[in-house]
Order: structure tokens, then sequence, then C-alpha cells
């Protein structure tokens, strides 16, 4: 028989639960090191690199990969570094990424909160919208954006943004519902606390553990969606380039040098693979009652 | 029935008329206009070529005149191509597409209700893992690397079929585009039927078929399936809309003279009142999928009515 007394363990708070379910789920772990890894890379590898991601080597033109020259990952058809122009693009693909995630997440939050906890006929309204912007074709729309407004790297973040919040703000929308009916927040209520700090102090907090989850999970449809625009000729222009960029220009040259599209897609579908299964460990991490 | 039709029906219409809207102030908020041309043309001849086209109007009136327009079925006219209406340029295209995209539909529905069914009856058999390791990859590899590779293998490495290109409608240009967005759509779909196929075995009523001793055949075509099915019709919206982008990437991996380059080209040359009729057929298209699904919803699952 266990005695009645508690054994002495390390205080714990919910967060420390998450950390030691997330440590367990190696796929998760692999995913999230993988992820540093390659970011570090992007960052840091076009300083270590001999060549610049735009200068043209004449006298190594569409050069195969190889470890015998200093065009580790191969060149392009003008003779530029395949390697460094992947990590260069990879910047532009991340940053895409994480800029429109984060712009995307808080429009959502805001949205939903504020739909969630207002309810009655603002909701309404609010919730209609989303569902309007769910039946557009979003794509066409952020191509007619980046056409009419130029193929700024700010406006095709802004572009992204303006389709990708839906999914966030019902989520934050149905979880609002269920916390304004919590003891805590009628305490909050009934000592007269105004309702926008009701919403941002004491239901948005509340959400963060989803919002983490639904970030991890926003990002790879972001960078996908960027490298289609990117694909179609419609987002990042030359000389910069993304990972859709650089896959476009692989595919054209498909039967003389096939390098020149797999070192792109592999980055591409193995950092989308990574975040897929970060989002799907955090979930199990944070949300024990969905396992 | 009747009551959610039509409440359906005042969602669908707003949409419309939003999206009309919104890329009418985008396309008008654009600098420069269609008769800005490099030749100059005669102040007076300009002012003719504006009042032709309704240019020297309000917007707002331009607005409700492009409606009225629109509901007389006519797209208006291309600042681009001369001689071609958007009717006829939408008339040469959207068969290309629309048999591409059908195709596609019909094959990918097929084959991933019938994966995924058979990955749920039988899992964690290899079965089972094949079909979730071929969804994981289609979920992950993107299209615009997917159909390059497929061009590779098959246009170039084996040179069974043309990379690109179309030919009136003869079948050898079509294989690989519709092999493509099938590929697409089933790993999506035979994830879900699976999912929902699994909940249904699971559940306390086909336990009850089981325990009366009634064969697994008809467990599963007269009590299975059905329900299990309802996900899948749930789907079919976002898949329209997403068949969209994967018809963009589609048509210009292989140069197929369909919408999705129309609409490219369009964007590319600043084609106004090109792209704003393709965006509001298809826009259009689209929110008749949705009403289609959700009517379809309603039927198969009277809950859902309310």
């Amino acid at each position: 028989m266990h005695s009645l007394t508690p054994a002495a363990e390390p205080e714990r708070s919910p967060w420390r639960d998450a950390l030691q379910r997330f440590r367990r789920n190696k796929a998760a772990v692999t995913s999230l090191v993988f992820l540093i890894f390659v970011t570090a890379l992007c960052i840091i590898g076009p300083w270590l690199l001999p060549h610049a991601y735009d200068s043209t080597d004449w006298d190594a033109l569409k050069l195969a990969p190889s470890l015998t020259n200093s065009h580790f990952g191969g060149t392009d058809e003008s003779g530029r570094d395949l390697l460094v122009r992947c990590l260069v693009g990879g910047r532009i693909s991340l940053m895409v990424g994480i800029l429109t995630t984060l712009t995307s997440i808080a429009l959502g939050v805001v949205w939903g909160a504020t739909a969630g906890y207002l309810g009655g006929a603002v909701d309404q309204v609010m919730m209609r919208i989303v569902d309007i912007m769910y039946a557009v074709p979003y794509l066409l729309i952020a191509i007619l954006l980046v056409t009419v407004l130029g193929r700024d790297f700010y406006l095709v973040v802004l572009a992204i943004t303006a389709f990708s919040w839906m999914d966030t703000a019902r989520l934050v929308r149905g979880q609002t519902l269920s916390l304004r009916k919590m003891e805590f927040v009628e305490a909050a209520r009934a000592m007269g606390v105004s309702t926008p700090r009701i919403v941002f102090e004491h239901i948005v907090p509340n959400l963060m553990g989803l919002v983490l989850v639904y970030a991890t999970v926003t990002v790879p449809g972001v960078i996908l969606t960027e490298s289609v625009l990117s694909f179609l000729g419609l987002g990042i222009q030359e000389p910069m380039t993304s990972w859709g960029v650089l896959i476009h220009d692989g595919a054209q040259m498909l039967d003389s040098a096939a390098w020149l599209l797999i070192l792109p897609a592999l980055m591409l579908s193995l950092t989308l693979y990574s975040f897929n299964y970060l989002g799907d460990g955090l979930r199990d991490a944070l949300d024990p009652k969905d396992r | 029935m009747f009551a959610y039709t039509f409440r359906r029906l005042l969602i669908a219409i707003p949409t419309l008329l939003v999206v009309i809207g919104v890329v009418y102030i985008l396309l008008f908020s654009a600098p420069g206009g269609p008769f800005d041309a490099e030749r100059v043309v005669p102040e007076a001849i300009q002012a003719q070529l504006m009042a032709k086209y309704h240019l020297d109007q309000p917007y707002w009136r331009q607005y409700l005149l492009y409606i009225a327009q629109l509901l007389q079925g006519d797209l208006g006219v291309s600042y681009r191509y001369a001689d071609w209406s958007v009717n006829e340029l939408v008339a040469s295209a959207l068969p290309v597409s629309l048999t591409i995209g059908g195709l596609a539909i019909a094959l990918s529905l097929v084959i991933g209700v019938l994966l995924g069914a058979l990955a749920a009856l039988y899992r964690n058999s290899w079965m089972d893992y094949t079909v979730m390791a071929l969804g994981s990859v289609g979920s992950v590899v993107p299209s615009f690397v997917l159909g390059p590779l497929l061009v590779l293998a098959f246009a170039i490495g084996l040179d069974w079929l043309p990379s690109g290109g179309w030919d009136d409608f003869s079948w050898q240009f079509m294989v690989l585009p519709v092999s493509l967005l099938t590929l697409i759509n089933v790993s999506t779909l035979a994830r879900i039927m699976r999912a929902s196929m699994v909940e249904v075995m699971n559940s306390n009523y086909i336990r009850t078929a089981r325990a009366k001793g009634l064969p697994m055949h008809l467990i599963v075509f007269r009590h299975a399936l059905r329900p299990a099915l309802l996900p899948v019709v749930t789907i079919m919206g976002p898949l329209a809309v997403s068949s969209i982008t994967s018809a963009l990437v589609t048509e210009s991996i292989f140069s197929l003279p369909g919408l999705g380059i129309l609409v490219v080209n369009g964007a590319a040359n600043r084609d106004y009142t090109l792209v704003l009729g393709l965006v509001v057929l298809i826009t259009a298209l689209v929110v008749l999928v949705n009403l289609c699904v959700d009517l379809m919803y309603a039927f198969l699952d009277p809950r859902s009515r309310a």
C-alpha cells in the first residue's frame, strides 16, 4: 500500500508537464532540431560560402553538384551558386512564413476573441465575414493584390495574411465562448474590469497553448502559398529568390539539370514536413485530452 | 429543407457581391488606365473610348453597370486580347480546365474513398501503412514539386508521354495533368475517409450489427459506408477552393490552355476586365459548389439543418 502523504515532487506547472510530454515525442523533437538547423543554416550559411547569391560565374554554367569544386550544390544556367541561392531563398521563405503567421495569428486572435466574448449580433456579423472569406478563392485575390499593388516582399506577406487568419479566428472564438463562462472571468466582470481588459488580460492568455499549436500549423501553409505565388512568377522577383522561385527555375531546366529542382524541393518539403510534425507534437503535449 | 436552402442562398449572394466589389476597387485603384498606351490618341477620341466603356462615369455607377452586365451573362471585353471578348476566351479555356478537373475529381473520389475505406477496415496492416504513407507524401510534397517530378520520370526518363502542351483533347496530353491532380486530392480524401471509417467502425451500432452476426460486407455497405462518407462530402467545399490553386499550378507546369493560364497571363498583363471576369466566374463556381455541398450535407444528415 502507498502511504497517503504525497511523495515529494518538484513543483509541476501545466507548461512543465507539456514540456515533458513533448520531449518524449521523438518525431516532434527531431523536427524541432531540424528546423533550428535549417534556420541557422539559412541565416549563417550565405556568409560562410565563397559565392554571392546573385554573382554569376561564367566558367561554371550548369555545373552538377560535387565536392571537388567550390560550388558544392552545383550552379544554374547563368552560373549562380545553387547552394547559396537555396539558403538565401530559404531566408525569404522562412521570413514570409514567420512574419505572415505572426500577423495572421494576431488578427485571428483579436477577431475570434472579440466575436466570442461579445457574442450576439456582433458575433453573428463577424463570423459571417469569416464564412464569406472561406468561400473566396484566396489565391486569385492574392494574385490580384500582388499584381495591382506591386510584387513587394511586404505585399506578399499582406496578401497571404488576408487569407490565413480565419482558422485561428474560428478556433479562438470557440475557446472564448467556453472561457467567458468561467468563474475568474465572472469575477473580473463583477470587479468592474473593462471589456477590452477582460478579453486581452484574462481570456487571451488562456488561449496561448492553442495559439502556439495553431501558429505552428499555419507556418507551412503560408510558406506553401508564397511558393505557389513565386512558382507562378507572381511572388518574389529576380534576382532575389525564394524556394518557390528556385523550384520554378529548376522545373524549366529539368531535362538538362535536374539538381536545380531537387535541392530546393528537398529543402522545402523537409521543412514543411517538420512543421507538420512539430505541430502534431505540440498539440499532443499541450492538449492531453485529445491524444 | 426549403428554409435551409434559402438561408444558404442569403450567404452565397453577398459573398459574390463582396468579392466583385473588392476586386473592382483593387483593379481601379491600380495605376495606369487601359488606354494610357504609348500611342497618343486625340483627346476627343480618348474621351469617346472612355465613354464607350463607361470609364468616364463615377466608380459606383461603373460597378452597378458591371453587375447589370454580369446578370446578362456578359463578362465584358478583354483590354489586351484584340477581337476577343472575355466570354469567348472563357469559352475556349473552360472546357480544357473542366475536363482535366472533372476527370481528376471523379478519379480521386473513387480511389480516395476506396483506399481510405480499405485502410480503415484492414487497420494496421501493410495496406493501411501504404495508404497512410501515400497520404502523408501527398500532403507534404507540394503540387509544383510533384508535377515536375512526374515530368522527369514519365516524359523525360521513360519518354512515354509528352511533357506538356495540349492537342485538342487527345488523351496523351491529359494523362500527366490528371494524374497530378488526382494524386494531390487522393491523399486528402483517403486520410479523411480512413479517419471517419475508423470512427464509424468503432461505434456502438456497428458493434451491435457485428454481435447479431451480420456478415462483414453487409455491415460495411449497408451500415458503415453512408455515415462514413459525410466528412468526405464536407471536404468537397474546401477541396473546390484548393483545386483552383492546383489548377493554376498544373496548367502552368504542363502549359495547358485553360482558365489558370488566362488568370496568370491576365494578371501579368494587367488585363483588368479579363481578370475581373475570371475571378467573378471562378468565385461563382466555388460558391455554387459550396452551396451544393451544404445542401447535400443537409440532405444526408438531417441534424445539420438547424
